[in-house]
């Protein structure tokens, strides 16, 4: 039972970072058209990297 | 052209996976539900997601019951390697006839061997069956070194072995003109994709073609794994833990050897802060640098490929459970769009995994072989 509430909140909390970067790039790439790829590929980094954070505690809180 | 044909490519093969995957899915399933007498069937659904997300010493396609009642299973038997306490023992699989609970004992030779929940156990001296303990475990009987070439490990013969055709046959065009043809025209792209979007930004122009073979071998790799656990064949190759130890294993070894002298000093005794905080900060840096870096790797891929798995299988069993509020048609048509969509969701997971292990290789490779010019000291 705690460790379904864990997981809720391991995803409140990746959910919230993922948009955080999500937005942000698309922000970026909004005001700077031609430099869409590097936005891209650094995103992309950063949720990946979030990512794993967010898995790892899953798999704890399993 | 090279874009356009490509594109065509994936879309066929995306049609042809998510066609097959859900048919296989729904089949498979379904079979489960008519084992005879009342089943529960979401206990049922879910131990097979679970016997799917597993490994299994033979390769199943599907099984169903006949009209005697009788449970068939279609597939082949795998070879089993086992060391055992009297030494090594080979056999095939289906010396094991899909028992997976412990009934069965199998004399190799001079051993008695038994499968319990895939693992293979030998059974203690004198003892002819397998008692059970508390918790379901066994108590007179014991784990054996297991080499067995499983549907895993069969899976990843195969990934090496498209990849050896595929790879082949791109170097073969070159001697023919520079521009390959057949498989070679897809595989060129992402070759030089991995070249200049992956290795060259993060590790640099001077040093990137070194890494170039370990890089395009691990995106590769996982690449076709993905896409393997995507066909009917049932493969969840990125999904066992195992393989992505061994694959984050592979990363670290490769850039702890290659560090350079300036990455050392960096993490050892970090320039330009005080004194005090430089042995603090070496143990931050190295718990990071060896320990949490790459089991985020091996973290990140198995965890998205498991749950990917999980889900469409889950979709795919959603036929049964709404069969009696939508009917047959009704619930196969709505698990079917749905597997569908989520099917192609997966296809663009599988690349995406691939690029990130990838990309973040390259990246750690990229920090550990960075050289500084010590113009500034306090740097």
């Amino acid at each position: 039972m705690y460790n379904l509430i864990g997981a809720g909140l391991i995803v409140i909390g990746g959910g919230i970072g993922l948009g955080q970067i999500g937005g942000k790039a698309m922000e970026g790439i909004a005001r700077q058209p031609e430099a869409a790829g590097k936005i891209q590929t650094a995103m992309i980094i950063i949720g990946a990297l979030l990512e794993g954070l967010a898995f790892g505690a899953l798999l704890l809180a399993n | 052209m090279i874009a356009k044909n490509s594109i065509k490519f994936f879309t066929v093969l995306a049609l042809v996976f998510t066609s097959f995957g859900v048919f296989a899915g729904g089949g498979d399933t379904q079979s489960s539900e008519n084992k005879g007498g009342r089943v529960d069937t979401k206990e049922e659904i879910k131990d097979y997601i679970k016997h799917h997300l597993a490994d299994s010493h033979d390769f199943s396609l599907y099984s169903y019951t006949n009209d005697e009642e009788e449970v068939k299973h279609v597939g082949f038997p795998l070879p089993v390697i086992v060391w055992t306490s009297k030494g090594l023992k080979v056999f095939m699989s289906s010396k094991f006839h899909h028992n997976d609970d412990g009934k069965l004992v199998v004399e190799a030779g001079d051993v008695k061997l038994t499968k319990i929940h895939s693992k293979i156990y030998e059974l203690n001296e004198g003892a002819s069956e397998v008692a059970f303990g508390e918790a379901h475990h066994a108590i007179n009987a014991h784990k054996v070194l297991d080499f067995s070439i499983t549907k895993s490990i069969f899976g990843i013969l195969l990934a090496g072995l498209l990849m050896l055709l595929g790879f082949r046959s791109l170097a073969k065009g070159y001697k023919k003109g520079a521009i390959p043809t057949g498989v070679g025209r897809v595989l060129e792209p992402l070759v030089l994709y991995v070249r200049d979007e992956i290795a060259r930004p993060n590790i640099g122009e001077k040093k990137y073609k070194k890494f170039m073979p370990y890089l395009l071998t691990v995106f590769f790799f996982i690449w076709i794994s993905n896409l393997l656990g995507l066909t009917p064949l049932g493969f969840n190759i990125t999904g066992q833990i195992a393989v992505t130890v061994c694959l984050a294993l592979f990363t670290l070894v490769v850039y702890v050897s290659n560090a350079s002298k300036d990455f050392w000093m960096h993490t050892l005794w970090m320039p330009g802060v005080p004194k005090l905080l430089r042995p603090v900060l070496a143990v931050l840096e190295l718990a990071g640098f060896l320990l949490i870096k790459p089991f985020s790797l091996l973290v990140r891929l198995f965890a998205n490929i498991t749950a990917g798995h999980s889900v469409v299988m889950g979709i795919a069993a959603l036929m049964i459970l709404l069969k009696a509020k939508f009917g047959t048609v009704g619930a196969t048509g709505i698990s079917f769009l749905l597997a569908m969509f989520l099917t192609v969701i997966e296809l663009l997971v599988a690349f995406l995994q691939a690029f990130i292990f990838t990309m973040l290789s390259a990246l750690f490779i990229g920090m550990a072989v960075e050289e500084h010019d010590h113009a500034d000291a306090s740097h």
